[in-house]
Parts: structure tokens; C-alpha cells; sequence
């Protein structure tokens, strides 16, 4: 291991200052925290606590209605992410949606829907873009490539989401943010760097295991200097300008909204549509579907989950009921969500 | 003769002999696999061995073999993994109408040239064909008779605590390129099958020492799977060191991308050992002097804590759970 991170490990281990939370935004971190056993070296009045940045996990189920609205109402072939298709809607989910025969097809990249659409020229497509900043680009190149393709046939159903605002909603939550290195290489760091005006701390983090112990390093030392903090501990990926060229892209083709997120709710401002020019390629408008009101299981403890309110551990449900075999929330149903990260890892027991 | 599989090759009636002449026989010829209705063999001295496995592997030709060398090893390697010397393998084919001649030629080649390296005959076969779209290229299922290595007792409960774990070779090829073959993900790499015949490794073991207490191989599910497996079976845990699970730069390259564990892909040449410490850097160094398991190493330890579970010693020295088998692997890779 490298010299940085022998020395993050010993200031984790030695760590004797005031109880933390620290929350992981991003569903990756989520993953590889529990992979590389990191809660283990943690004192015990350092909570990690996982956060909604899954795009699976914070998918509401009004979105998955939507969806199955359009494979059985509309006859259009939903294009999506494994992930999505076992994620319980209101009534059914999109694999409970084909089995009463609504075509629902796999791909692996937007990009694969819009060749879908150009072989399959009879049939009405709509990929199924959820994901943050991360993601967004590439949904909106799809759209450039089919309209450059004058692709009739094809459609954006879009729950994209933005980071920023969901921080500032859930600032109560933790007392410092890993920032998603993902979502910042695209985005820059401005808007996190601004956070702090704001009261907000956190730092940027990438996904090894040197990485990760780094910026928990960073929180533990910085937040005992009692003001709020940002820092970026992934500079070989990250920049503060970040991609400027696909944060051209998706400003030509998209509009912030407001957003409705799984367990936090609306949040203003917090979602991306296509513009008006685009309108063709919006599926809600294409199909004008109405607006659905979803309702998730009631018992399901997904909300709690996703704000740091409560661990899967507390919802009466899991592993039991509900299993990555049987998943009953969208937490257990990506591999990126808490609850299925928790399950496969044996949480904090061992 | 046509240049494609027809109806008619199944028929039974001239064209399957001419089919059986031209192809299989050509290949398969040996004293005990005649025209008759079943084939007569000596009896072995020691117990005999039995298993049957049918092969659906979409692509049927990738890098580094074909589904008709998988169908010898898959079997052969199942009799070996019961320390039984594999002797004499049954193959029976359904082919879809329309599958090129030559590219049968190509299978059946395979499966002679690895059954001479595997040691068995192939002494009878059946061949049937399908109409378009009803199978995918063609099935094979193979059926082994092996006789078992006087003095081994292996077993999947039989593994004890302080055994230590070894794996024959890295671990993840034939999944990782069954993968690529499928040209689904854009992703070029040079990952070739592990896919090979393992008696010969078997065998080299059994002579160092007959205190191996479980040999499996770690086909569908991969490693991962076969571990949860035995430490089921055997009511034990088995502690895992990440570090020293051997892969293959390709295939570690490819899982990154992915998103994939190479536990968790499928191999087709190497195996999983649960051996007591005594005897198990004798094992080691017996698989490395051997061909198909140069690349063998101790990847864990087993213990009596956490039955059931397999607990993974991570890069940097902390302890999770290795995450359970889900069940959704790819299909039709072997
Ligand atoms: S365990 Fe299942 S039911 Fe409970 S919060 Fe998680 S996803 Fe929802």
C-alpha cells in the first residue's frame, strides 16, 4: 500500500474526536466500502451512512407506473437497465409488465436503444433514463444520434437527476458529504465548493481503496477544525471545470425541472427534462401520458434508508421478506443499493 | 454429400449413415465403438465412476475451443473430480437443420483430439436433427464412466476445518470469454478459455498424497459458487484472501469495466481443493509441475466459525462477507 495510505489508515484508526456521520452519496462507494471492508477500521463514533445516490434506489415508483403504462397501454418497447426491471412499481414491476406481454428489452447503453429503434422501425421505443450527471450525457447523445438519424420511432422516458440540491436537502442528515468522483469528474467542482457558503462539508472521492481511506482521512481532520470544508481528494480524475464537453451536450438538449426522489420527495430544481426543441423525444409528451402519483409498499423503509434515517437493518422486512431474490424495495433490487449491499455483505457484523 | 446439416441426416435412414461414416467415424474410431446397438466394455477393477452433462454453449466456437472440446472436458473433468480416471465417454448430438458441415468437422475434431488427451474412448452416439430455430447451432450432451483411484474418499462435506483452499489455475477465463465471444458489450481483450481436460492434474495429486478431501470444478457460478457450495455441504466456513486469488490481467481488465467478479465467472480447466495444511504444499507444488495447473496456489483456509459462509480477507487486511451467488448468471455459457 502507498505511503498516503498508510498514513489515512493510522489517522482513521486513531480517530478520538466528537461522534461523525459521514454520509457516501454515491451507490459505487456504497459497494465498495462494504467490498474493501473500510467500516471495519472505523471507530465506533464514526457512522458511514448511505445515501441516495443510487439512481435505481431514488427511481420513485410513479416512474416504473409510467413505464408500464407505455409497454401496455401504448404498445412502445421499453429500452432500459437490468436493474429497472425488477423494481416494484405500484401495482407490478416492468418483468411483471412483460410477463402480461409488454416488450421490454435489456441494453447495456442508451446507445443500444437507438440502434434498437433504427432495426426495428415498426415498433415505438422509449429508453428508460434515470441517472445523475454521471449518466445524463449519454442519454442526451442518444438523442442527438437518433434525431441526426431522423428516428421517428424513438423516445426518452427521463428521471435524471442532479446532485447538488439533494445535499442541500439532506444536510441535516450528515455531518459531511463523499461526494460522488463520478458525478464531479463530469460536473466540476463549483457547485460543491459553494455548498460550504452553505454550512455543507464534504470531499471528493474516488473508488479504490487508497482513495476512499484518504478522504475519510480528511473528513476525521477537517471537520475537528469546526467550520465547514470542501476538498477535492480525487485530482487525478476530477477537475473544478470538469467535462466541459458533456456539460455542453446535456445543456443543449435538457433543462433543469423539479424532481420527485424516492424517500426525499420533490425536490426543486433537483431533475432534467428535454428541452421544448425536443419535445419530440419526450415520451411524456409523445404519449401524453398523465401524471401518475405512485405508491411504494408501505412497509418498505426504503425512504428512511436512502436519507440515513434508519439502516436496512431496522426495516422489519429485510432478509426476510425481502432479499436481492425477492426484493421488495428498489434498495434491495441494484446491486448499488444499500439494503442489497447490506444483505450482501453481512452489514457490520462480522 | 450436402454441405449443410438436413432433416434427412436424422432420418435414419442412408444419409445417417453416410453422416456417421463420413463424420463420426472418421473421427471417433476405435475398437470398442462398432455399429452395434450399445457398446461392450471390460469391467474396471475399482468402483466405477458415472456422470452425464448437456452443453448449450452460445457461441459454440470462441476463443480457444468449441462446444464440442467443452463437452469432453465438462464430463471428464466430473469423473476426475471424484478421483475417478475417466475411461469411456457417450455423446449424443441435436443438431439444427442447416448447420454447416464443416463446422461440425470442426466440434468433432475437437472432441477426438481432446478425448486422446484426456484418455478416454468415445464408444457410442446418437445424433438427431432439429428444424431451424428449435435448438441454437447444436446441443451436446456427453455421458463419462470413470474408475475411481483405489483409497480416495472425496466429497463435498468432507472438508475440515484448518484444510487449506487451492485453486488449480486463475480463475474467470471461459466465463470472461464466453463474454466477449458475445460481442454484446464492444469490449475487445485477448481472453481465451481455460477449457482443458484435468485428469492429468487429478491424478498428480492423488499420487502425492490420497488425503484430498474435496476436488470440485468450478464451471457455472465459478469459484465463488463452488466455495459456498462446499461450505455448505460441509458445515464450515472458509476464509478467503483475496490477494492471492490468481487472475489474469485480460480477465481482471474486462470484470473492471464490467462491473463483474471474477468469482463469480464461469472456468472450464480449473478446479477448487480442499486439502489438510500438512499435505497442501505438496499439492501445490505437484499442480505446478503439471500441465493445465501451472498457475495452481493456495487462495484460503478453512474454519469451523460462521458455517456456511465464505468471509473474504480484503486488500487491505479488513473482513466482509463474500457476497452470495445470485443466481443470475449468464445463460447458456457451458
Ligand atoms: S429491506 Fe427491502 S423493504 Fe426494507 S427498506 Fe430495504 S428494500 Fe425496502
Amino acid at each position: 500500500m502507498t505511503g498516503a495510505a498508510d498514513k489515512a489508515r493510522a489517522i482513521i484508526e486513531s480517530y478520538d474526536g466528537p461522534a461523525l456521520r459521514i454520509m457516501e452519496v454515491c451507490g459505487t462507494h456504497t459497494h465498495e466500502i462494504f467490498r474493501l471492508g473500510i467500516r471495519g477500521l472505523l471507530p465506533p463514533q464514526v457512522r458511514l451512512i448511505s445515501g441516495p445516490g443510487c439512481p435505481v434506489c431514488v427511481t420513485p415508483p410513479g416512474f416504473i407506473d409510467e413505464a408500464v403504462m407505455l409497454g401496455l397501454e401504448h404498445d412502445v418497447t421499453v429500452c432500459t437497465f437490468g436493474d429497472l426491471v425488477r423494481v416494484p412499481g405500484t401495482d407490478m414491476s416492468l418483468a411483471g409488465a412483460r410477463s402480461k406481454g409488454a416488450r421490454v428489452q435489456v441494453v447495456y447503453s442508451p446507445l443500444d436503444a437507438v440502434d434498437y429503434a433504427r432495426d426495428h422501425a415498426s415498433e415505438q421505443v422509449t429508453f428508460l433514463s434515470v441517472g445523475f450527471e454521471t449518466t445524463t450525457p449519454a442519454n442526451c447523445l442518444a438523442v442527438e444520434r437518433a434525431d441526426a438519424a431522423g428516428l421517428g420511432n424513438f423516445s426518452l422516458l427521463t428521471a435524471n437527476k442532479t446532485m447538488p440540491q439533494a445535499y442541500q436537502a439532506l444536510k441535516g442528515s450528515a455531518d459531511a458529504f463523499l461526494y460522488p468522483g463520478h458525478v464531479c469528474a463530469i460536473t466540476g467542482t463549483r457547485a460543491e465548493e459553494d455548498l460550504v457558503g452553505q454550512g455543507v462539508s464534504g470531499v471528493v472521492c474516488g473508488f479504490t481503496a487508497p482513495e476512499i481511506m484518504c478522504a475519510l482521512a480528511i473528513i476525521l481532520r477537517r471537520s475537528q477544525e469546526g467550520r465547514p470544508f470542501f476538498a477535492n481528494a480525487y485530482p487525478r480524475v476530477v477537475t473544478r471545470e470538469g467535462n466541459k464537453g458533456a456539460q455542453g451536450l446535456v445543456a443543449r438538449l435538457m433543462e433543469p425541472c423539479d424532481a420527485t426522489w424516492r424517500g426525499l420527495g420533490e425536490i426543486p430544481g433537483s431533475g432534467m427534462r428535454l428541452r421544448d426543441a425536443y419535445a419530440a423525444y419526450d415520451a411524456r409528451r409523445k404519449f401524453d401520458l398523465p401524471h401518475v402519483e405512485g405508491r411504494s409498499n408501505p412497509a418498505c423503509r426504503c425512504g428512511d434508508v436512502l436519507r440515513g434515517a434508519c439502516t436496512p437493518h431496522d426495516c422489519p422486512l429485510f432478509g426476510k421478506v425481502c432479499t436481492p431474490q425477492h426484493p421488495v424495495g428498489a434498495c434491495m433490487v441494484s446491486g448499488e443499493g444499500a439494503c442489497s449491499a447490506y444483505y450482501q455483505y453481512g452489514g457490520e457484523q462480522l | 454429400m450436402s454441405d449443410t446439416v438436413m432433416l434427412a441426416h436424422g432420418a435414419g435412414g442412408r444419409q445417417t449413415a453416410e453422416l456417421i461414416d463420413t463424420v463420426f467415424k472418421a473421427h471417433f474410431d476405435n475398437p470398442h465403438l462398432t455399429a452395434d446397438d450399445a457398446a461392450v466394455l471390460p469391467r474396471p477393477a475399482g468402483p466405477i465412476a458415472m456422470t452425464t452433462d448437456g452443453f448449450i454453449v452460445s457461441p459454440p466456437f470462441f476463443p480457444g475451443g468449441n462446444i464440442g472440446k467443452l463437452s469432453v472436458c465438462g464430463t471428464v473433468n466430473d469423473l476426475a473430480c471424484m478421483g475417478a480416471r475417466p475411461l469411456y465417454l457417450t455423446c449424443s448430438f441435436v443438431i439444427e437443420e442447416g448447420f454447416p458441415l464443416e463446422r461440425l468437422e470442426q466440434v468433432v475434431s475437437a472432441m477426438s483430439a481432446t478425448a486422446a488427451e484426456a484418455g478416454v474412448e468415445i464408444v457410442a452416439g446418437d445424433t438427431k436433427v432439429a428444424g431451424r430455430g428449435q435448438v441454437d447451432n447444436l446441443f451436446i450432451t456427453t455421458t463419462g464412466v470413470g474408475e475411481v483411484m483405489p483409497g480416495t474418499h472425496l466429497a463435498g462435506d468432507a472438508a475440515r476445518p484448518g484444510d487449506k483452499v487451492i485453486v488449480t489455475g486463475d480463475i474467470g477465463r471461459h466465463g470472461c470469454t464466453i463474454l466477449l465471444a458475445r460481442d454484446e458489450f464492444g469490449i475487445d481483450a485477448d481472453v481465451t478459455t481455460d477449457c482443458a481436460p484435468l485428469w492429468g492434474p487429478v491424478k498428480a495429486m492423488l499420487d502425492t498424497t490420497s488425503d484430498v478431501h474435496v476436488i470440485r470444478d468450478a464451471t457455472r457460478g465459478g469459484v465463488g459458487t463452488v466455495l459456498y457450495e462446499i461450505a455448505g455441504e460441509s458445515s464450515v466456513s472458509v476464509e478467503l484472501d483475496a490477494e492471492a486469488v490468481p487472475v489474469a490481467p485480460e480477465v481482471r481488465g474486462v470484470c473492471d469495466m464490467l462491473g463483474l467478479d471474477p468469482l463469480y465467472l464461469a472456468c472450464e480447466g480449473t478446479m477448487v481443493v480442499f486439502a489438510p495444511a500438512d499435505v497442501a504444499d505438496d499439492v501445490v507444488a505437484a499442480l505446478r509441475a503439471t500441465d493445465h495447473s501451472h498457475g495452481a496456489a493456495v487462495i484460503g483456509t478453512v474454519s469451523a466459525d460462521h458455517p456456511g459462509k465464505v468471509i473474504m480477507r480484503t486488500s487491505i487486511g479488513t473482513r466482509t462477507l463474500l457476497p452470495q451467488p445470485t443466481g443470475e448468471l449468464l445463460p447458456r455459457i457451458c
